[in-house]
């Protein structure tokens, strides 16, 4: 379903952010990304829904190849991912009902069945009774529940998330958390980048560890014990979070 | 229709950015649209004076009038003749007495000869398609002298390049300074929109469906800063015809093209604006 084949990413001015990364992601997988900050959570995550190209290696999601991927093609992969960020992204001046509804009306999705869909994907984040309410008069969590709910409207096959708990309270967190769980259930798979170590020590799910734009530990592929020792990852600083969005 | 719809949408969550648009637009065009109208009326100004470009044949004194209505039928056909007019001995005397007014008295009755006098049809009157008139009138062998003030000619038509030349320079100056203020304009209304745009992409919407609504934006915008402008040049048109000089106006095609130039202008603002946003993020 994904998979990256000796990637690597270089820019410019801030020369290598990931080399010779190789993993494969499978269907109904829920994989955390950890790592310190610039590690290259976000990068893989970029590469994953193709706003960015590797300088070297490739990377395929659904039949998709980063190599000679068109603009339009890339377009109809992202009708079929979900992507969710630590920042939401919603648009401030609609309400939540708004915002979940122009995922689907950017794809071209028969007015008719707009309507339905949307009362689902609030229903299942547990939203539905603030449909009419604007991304201001949400809380944090509830924010992200309304940014998750947009990212699902298409039936995603995975759902891409980038720190979604990062700026959470712990109570919040564990909502998302367990609601990611319940999609993950439900047969979407979950690629989320984050350095919250509590939470990923707390599951049993597959985790893939970063360090300097390289894979350091693969549980999928080593042993528990092999994991390097842990030390609590340094939180983005304000700049780095500015260079995500 | 979506497009249509969204476009519509953006302009009512925003309206003050929407008519500053228009306004910004209008004004760009309003300067381009004075131009032109000074433009034509310099035109329309040389074009009256040339229409005095004439060649004026003498005819000899002994000449029989067969002779010169043969000769005023070849020159008629000449491609580059619009007029021949016969002036006879005594045609030129009133003429004479009229034009020189106090000293009328000074002509006496047969002292002018009878001419030939030829008019060009418009875009005839270069000084070598004169001269090539008059060169053949002179093969005539009952014609004494011919006559068409070479220098005048010389210099209207000098005067007629520059004032084309300039015009051309400074339309092409005008129409790029619009479409620069046009295109920074809708920019701002694409900057105004980056978020909407970003998460447009993330989504899965192509570049086209996030750049229809802007290019039917930038199109309502040029049709309404086009018509905007104007209205602006026929009030400045108006009140110098009022306070100063007699004008001409554009006619109606010149208008309709005003305001396509100016829906094309919103367009092309629009495509290179987006365009350029879409290729940044």
């Amino acid at each position: 379903m994904i998979r990256l084949t000796e990637v690597a990413k270089e820019y410019p001015r801030s020369g290598v952010a990931l080399a010779q990364i190789s993993f494969e992601v499978k269907k109904g997988e829920f994989v955390y990304l950890t790592g310190p900050s610039g590690s290259g959570k976000t990068t893989i995550l970029k590469l994953l829904y193709m706003d960015d190209k590797p300088s070297e290696g490739e990377v395929w999601v659904n039949g998709v190849s980063s190599k000679n991927a068109s603009g339009r093609e890339i377009s109809k992969l992202r009708r079929r991912l979900g992507i969710v960020f630590q920042d939401f992204r919603l648009l401030e001046d609609r309400t939540a009902e708004a915002n979940v509804r122009f995922a689907l009306e950017v794809t071209g999705a028969p007015p008719a069945t707009i309507r339905a869909k949307v009362a689902r994907a609030l229903t299942q984040v547990g939203l539905a009774s603030k449909a009419t309410s604007y991304p201001r008069e949400l809380s944090g969590g509830e924010q992200q529940r309304v940014a998750i709910a947009r990212a699902l409207i298409n039936d995603p096959f995975v759902l891409i998330a980038d720190e979604p708990t990062g700026n959470l309270d712990e109570r919040a967190t564990r909502g998302v958390f367990q609601l990611l769980r319940d999609i993950n259930a439900s047969g979407t798979a979950i690629i989320m980048a984050t350095h919250d170590l509590d939470l990923v020590r707390r599951s049993s799910y597959r985790t893939i560890e970063l360090n300097h734009g390289r894979v350091v530990f693969d549980s999928a592929e080593s042993p528990p014990s092999a994991r390097p020792p842990d030390e609590p990852f340094e939180s983005d600083t304000p700049t780095d979070f500015m260079e995500k969005i | 229709m979506r497009s249509v719809r969204e476009a519509l949408t953006a302009s009512r969550r925003a309206p003050l950015l929407s008519a500053l648009g228009i306004v910004t637009i209008a004004f760009s065009l309003f300067a381009f649209g004075l131009f032109g109208l000074v433009a034509i009326n310099i035109r329309r100004a040389l074009d009256q004076v040339e229409e005095r470009v004439e060649v004026r044949a003498f005819v000899g004194d002994s000449t029989d009038i067969e002779s010169v209505a043969a000769a005023m039928k070849d020159i008629g056909e000449f491609p580059e003749v619009a007029r021949v007019d016969y002036v006879s001995k005594e045609q030129a005397l009133v003429r004479a007495r009229k034009e020189m007014g106090e000293f009328a008295d000074v002509f006496e009755a047969g002292v002018l000869p009878a001419s030939i006098e030829v008019y060009l049809r418009p875009g005839m009157r270069s000084p070598a398609t004169v001269k090539s008139v008059a060169d053949r009138m002179r093969t005539y062998r009952f014609i004494d002298d011919v006559r068409y003030g070479e220098e005048w000619v010389e210099k209207l038509y000098r005067l007629r390049t520059i004032a084309t030349v300039a015009g051309i320079a400074l339309g092409v100056a005008f129409a790029a300074v619009a479409v620069i203020i046009i295109g920074a304009t809708i920019r701002m209304t694409v900057l105004a929109r980056a978020k909407e745009i970003s998460i447009m992409r993330l989504v899965g919407a192509t570049d086209m469906f996030i750049r229809l609504p802007f290019l039917i934006d930038g199109l309502v915008k040029g049709v309404f800063g086009g018509l905007l402008a104007l209205l602006f040049v026929w009030i400045a048109n108006r009140v110098v015809n009022e306070y100063f000089i007699q004008t001409i106006w554009f006619d109606r095609e010149m208008v309709f093209v005003g305001v396509v130039a100016g829906a094309l202008m919103g367009v092309m603002g629009s495509l290179v604006s987006v365009g350029r946003h879409l290729r940044r993020i």
